[in-house]
């Protein structure tokens, strides 16, 4: 008797029975899940039985919160779909946080969820809560199966969906009599999704207006989002702005898909980006925007940003387009695609003037710090570890100052080496997402530039990195505070530090308790000789800087303001 | 501005609750929603009274689509349609008033439904303009309540022919 589904379009001469649950499985793996993060509970019981002995490796966090970072930060570094499961009720509400993360970033997630039986559902029963219904507006998709037979077909509809397009969270809600009903195994049948149609190609005349502008632009600027990394486009991305001699700025959900290193890089633009890159933007003829949304952390005030730019829009949702400032070109579709046909028909223009101009700005405004300081500076931990990794490691960080001080002090090369809560801003984000990222890849060298409050809210997991021998890096950036708002409480609210510092443990001692290596760094001196050592080590590892209590973040665009009206600019000499 | 949109979307449950709750997640200002079943057992479809701009609605449509439940969403701006909204109303009819607010009905091709001492219930259909004008018609009288289903529309044969 064989154990295959029937061939497609036959019908079985001996049909094979099997529990949902095991559907489940056999699907996942047809789907080609190498890895599954998830947390067990009462309703997802047959469903752990059937994982106990199937051909995928399993990683438990200490809180689905957890877990879902780190199959989001999984599928960030790989470009797989990340799958997480969790039970019903509180398993599943943990799960919001990181759904909505992967949301706002775009990330191929999807999320298993056990419910209570079908016929106690909307009874509040035992660990029940409306699943579907809390997840609806932060997921892309998501169903609740309530007969067996759907079981197969709404989990390769999850992957489909999580993976295509405009990737994002799907969830699938699983009462627990569907995981142990008994049903035919079905051969996989096409995915037909009326109200879902996929544009790769973008429109031929639109590609070629578009051709036509950057051919003809004097000041033309590249902005370019995660949506260049998700689409797998950097070479594409290069091959254009090689050809057409174009400068190109990134996104902080961008950066890495273009090498830092290049000469045409201008880095990070917008609320906390590089001065060049804003005075780029502002002072630029054309914006040619690839897989970017024109967030407002990039903006600044809409009525003044790129006062005298026309807008060319690459992006494959269409509802990103014209959503926040009116695209003069609009091109909808795959950026891989739509780049590789814009590079063979754009033409190489000498644009002197303009480089000039930019080189200009870069040198009188380099992102600077005092480095003659005797204290532990952020921005120098953050130099120091880029200099010993030669800029190769792969960066994973909270949410806060640091994340920005990560953004503009390591250097970038190539795309998904940095990891990071973009659209959401999740703190925590941190350690879990290090530990997908070193499960995805584990040969790469993961380091997770985090902060002290962000650290603390996830911190738990530093049991699963150990639990798991994963050699992380955490390079706590502590100041004691809660950065970022201290930073605003000082500029804004007259320095009064309402609830924004923190009693914090011994990180290095409780790094230890959790069996990993922790080490204390309080003098300038010892910095680059512990991160020797941290980088050193085959286990987990832990380093406390205690940096520079009221440093801030420079340059800042206030909220409210152009991107050209910069705060910072002059707060340091130039050293 | 008002603007007439009508999605067809999948006869599932949850559809309703995602695309009333997107709108309110975007705080699209919406007039009347109204939905029901089609000649697929399927489909449903949505007819959405949207307030605002251009802009505002072009990314009601986008946002629409996106959902993936959503099958099609068509916008009516500036089309042929026929748009219809039904009411039924409470309308107060002291004994003396009553001969000419049964005057009021038929001039209004409307019907009364339900009669008692001091009321009648009138069901009045067609565009929305002939409903508000009932209404102020009525005000005179007192008004006791009133229920609507809000516009259903669709396309003129001129339209369809293009589709």
């Amino acid at each position: 008797m064989s154990t295959q589904p029937s061939p497609k379009g036959t019908l079985s001469p001996y049909p094979i029975r099997k529990p949902g649950s095991q559907i489940i499985v056999d699907t996942l793996v047809e789907q080609g899940v190498e890895v599954i993060f998830g947390y067990l509970g009462g309703v997802v019981l047959p469903l752990f039985d059937k994982l106990y002995d199937a051909p995928i490796r399993f990683i438990i966090p200490r809180h689905e919160q957890g877990g879902c970072h780190m199959a989001d930060a999984y599928a960030r570094a790989t470009g797989k779909v990340g799958v997480v499961i969790a039970t019903s009720g509180p398993g599943a509400t943990n799960l919001t946080t990181g759904l909505a993360t992967a949301m706002m970033d775009s990330t191929p997630l999807v999320a298993l969820t056990g419910q209570v039986r079908t016929e106690l559902i909307g009874n509040d029963a035992f660990q029940e809560a409306d699943t579907t219904g809390i997840t609806r507006p932060i997921t892309k998709h998501n169903e609740i199966v309530k007969d067996p037979r759907d079981l197969a077909r709404a989990i390769r509809e999850a992957f489909y969906i999580a993976r295509t397009g405009r990737p994002g969270p799907v969830l699938v809600d699983l009462p627990v009599d569907m995981q142990l009903a008994e049903v035919e195994v079905t051969p996989p049948e096409e995915i037909a999704l009326a109200g879902y149609k996929l544009r790769d190609k973008g429109h031929g005349r639109q590609i070629a207006l578009a051709a036509e502008a950057i051919n003809a632009s004097e000041r033309p600027i590249i902005y370019a989002g995660g949506g260049v990394i998700i689409s797998n486009a950097s070479m594409e991305l290069r091959a254009l702005a090689d050809k057409a001699n174009v400068p190109v700025t990134m996104t902080l959900m961008g950066l890495g898909c273009y090498d830092q290193g290049r000469p045409q890089s201008l880095d990070m633009l917008g609320m906390h980006g590089t001065a060049y890159a804003n005075y780029a933007v502002q002072k630029c003829d054309l914006i040619i925007s690839v897989g970017a949304r024109f967030d407002d952390r990039v903006t600044g005030k809409i009525k003044t940003f790129a006062p005298q730019a026309k807008i060319l829009h690459i992006d494959i949702d269409p509802a990103s387009i014209s959503k926040n400032v009116h695209v003069d070109i609009p091109v909808v579709g795959d950026a891989k695609v739509i780049l590789s046909e814009l590079a063979a028909a754009v033409e190489h223009r000498s644009r002197n003037e303009w480089f000039a101009e930019i080189a200009a700005w870069k040198a009188k405004h380099p992102l600077r710090y005092d480095r003659k300081a005797d204290v532990v500076k952020p921005q120098y931990v953050i130099e120091e570890l880029c200099r010993q990794t030669n800029g190769g490691a792969t960066i994973v960080t909270g949410v806060g100052q640091h994340q920005m001080w990560a953004a503009q002090f390591y250097r970038f090369s190539r795309p998904r080496q940095f990891i990071t809560s973009g659209g959401l801003g999740t703190m925590g984000f941190g350690l879990p997402a290090a530990i997908g990222a070193q499960i995805a890849c584990p040969d790469a060298l993961v380091v997770d530039i985090d902060g002290d409050s962000s650290f603390n809210m996830t911190l738990t997991e530093l049991s699963t990195a150990v639990m798991y021998e994963l050699p992380i890096k955490v390079c706590l950036i502590n100041n004691g505070y809660m950065g970022m708002v201290r930073q605003w409480q000082e500029l804004f609210y007259g320095k009064r530090y309402s609830c924004s510092s923190l009693k914090n443990p011994d990180f290095a001692n409780l790094a230890r308790a959790f069996g990993a290596v922790g080490y204390t760094v309080e003098k300038k001196e010892q910095v680059a000789g512990t991160i020797e050592k941290m980088l050193a080590e085959k286990r987990p590892c832990v380093v406390d800087f205690k940096v520079d209590r009221t440093e801030n973040v420079w340059p800042m665009v206030p909220a409210g303001k152009g991107l050209h009206e910069m705060d910072g600019l002059d707060a340091y000499e130039l050293t | 501005m008002k603007h007439i949109i009508s999605a067809l979307v999948q006869n599932k449950p949850g559809v309703l609750a995602h695309v009333a709750g997107m709108f309110a997640a975007r705080a699209f200002n919406i007039d009347s929603l109204a939905v029901g079943r089609t000649e697929d057992p399927n489909l449903s479809r949505m007819t959405i009274v949207v307030v605002g701009d251009d802009r505002v609605v072009e990314q009601v449509r986008k946002q629409l689509g996106k959902i993936i439940s959503v099958v099609k969403v068509q916008d009516f701006a500036g089309e042929d349609v026929v748009a219809r909204d039904l009411m039924l109303i409470n309308v107060c009819t002291p004994p003396e008033k009553r001969p000419e607010i049964l005057a009021l009905i038929e001039m209004f091709n409307a019907k009364v439904v339900d009669i008692g001492p001091k009321f009648v219930m009138v069901e009045v259909s067609g565009p929305e303009n002939k409903i508000e004008a009932f209404i102020e018609a009525c005000r005179p009288y007192g008004v006791r309540n009133v229920v609507r289903t809000g516009t259903v529309a669709m396309a003129r044969y001129a339209r369809q022919r293009h589709e």
